[in-house]
């Protein structure tokens, strides 16, 4: 192990470690990957997106206006707050099997619902405006979830095709779960 | 109502609300206080009218500057940048990662899962052990980084966002009657936070819409 890389300790398939690995990607640093089998809940990332924003400015994760960024926190927050901690592994084991598939779709309808609203206010190509911003990071980690649990996405138009448009960019690909060190074979891109 | 003054959608004791209260009274900044009452008439926060402010149908919202802002740790980071005196974050990013990591885990990773719509959702037989252990889960985080990061308050000797944060959630843990005894420095902090008169004004007891037997 490099001395002096940052390391991140990540699980394949947790959004909160994605968020964070398109962030590193986005910004070209270099990382080590420690792989973690346990998920703990995900309130801190956008603390460690944020630093990064801090300290690698460039490119910029948020805009210049602060009318802006508070849209773009607004919508982190909305995610990573309101939708994910809801729906996450320990949540969902403490609901029960039978019920946490609904438990999961009903976290991620209510929040698209409000999704969705919001973005036909906020949104160009991307969550806001035309930029990528820290808001996308979070979304395209909460669509691949919300696909996981089965959501119909017909609803949430604007959703769609902005995690479209921010799938086929490279740090979105990269970062992408079928291609961790830790993702298993048979989920492998 | 005076033209020019923000607007804050507020539920008297909403810990959500409470945060932006605190740092609205720490800024000195005026507001205006729409009452929202999450449990009156089915819940007002489900109102046509204010689900067009706030889609999420959630209390704090705030109008300031021609725009609305909704999610707490949003808003404040916008009253940060815009009425930057006293600060709310440190000026170092270290310290303010540390700020923000212990509000997005008292925010992100406990509030959500005590709240009163989850709680509807679990059911009343379980919903009070359902709170006391998601206070417990990240309680038990939160001590041992305060451990670390605590000075005066959580981080270091000033007032920051995460003590906005916590007395509110302390707050809720009491009314969940979740012992507070593993938990001395998260007791401590909060105490020292709760005579500050930010803290007092900005209180659940002493709001337009606190309940008469609930006055301070």
């Amino acid at each position: 192990m490099q001395a002096g890389k940052p390391i991140l300790y990540s699980y394949f398939r947790s959004s909160c470690s994605w968020r964070v690995r398109i962030a590193l990607a986005l910004k070209g640093i270099d990382y080590e990957t420690v792989p973690i089998n346990l998920i703990k809940d995900g309130g801190q990332q956008l603390a460690i997106i944020e630093y990064l924003e801090e300290t690698r400015p460039t490119p910029r994760l948020l805009p210049q206006d602060p009318k802006k960024r508070a849209s773009v926190r607004m919508i982190s927050d909305l995610i990573a707050g309101g939708i994910q901690p809801l729906q996450n592994l320990s949540v969902l084991k403490q609901v029960g099997e039978e019920i946490q598939l609904t438990w999961a779709q009903n976290a991620i309808t209510s929040g698209f619902n409000a999704l969705e609203q919001i973005l036909q206010s906020t949104a160009g190509i991307y969550c806001v405006g035309d930029e990528v911003t820290m808001a996308d990071l979070c979304l395209v980690p909460q669509v691949a979830n919300a696909e996981r649990f089965k959501v119909d996405l017909t609803p949430y138009p604007t959703i769609s095709s902005v995690n479209k448009r921010l799938l086929v960019l490279e740090a979105f690909q990269v970062s992408h779960p079928c291609r961790q060190p830790d993702t298993p074979t048979e989920l492998r891109a």
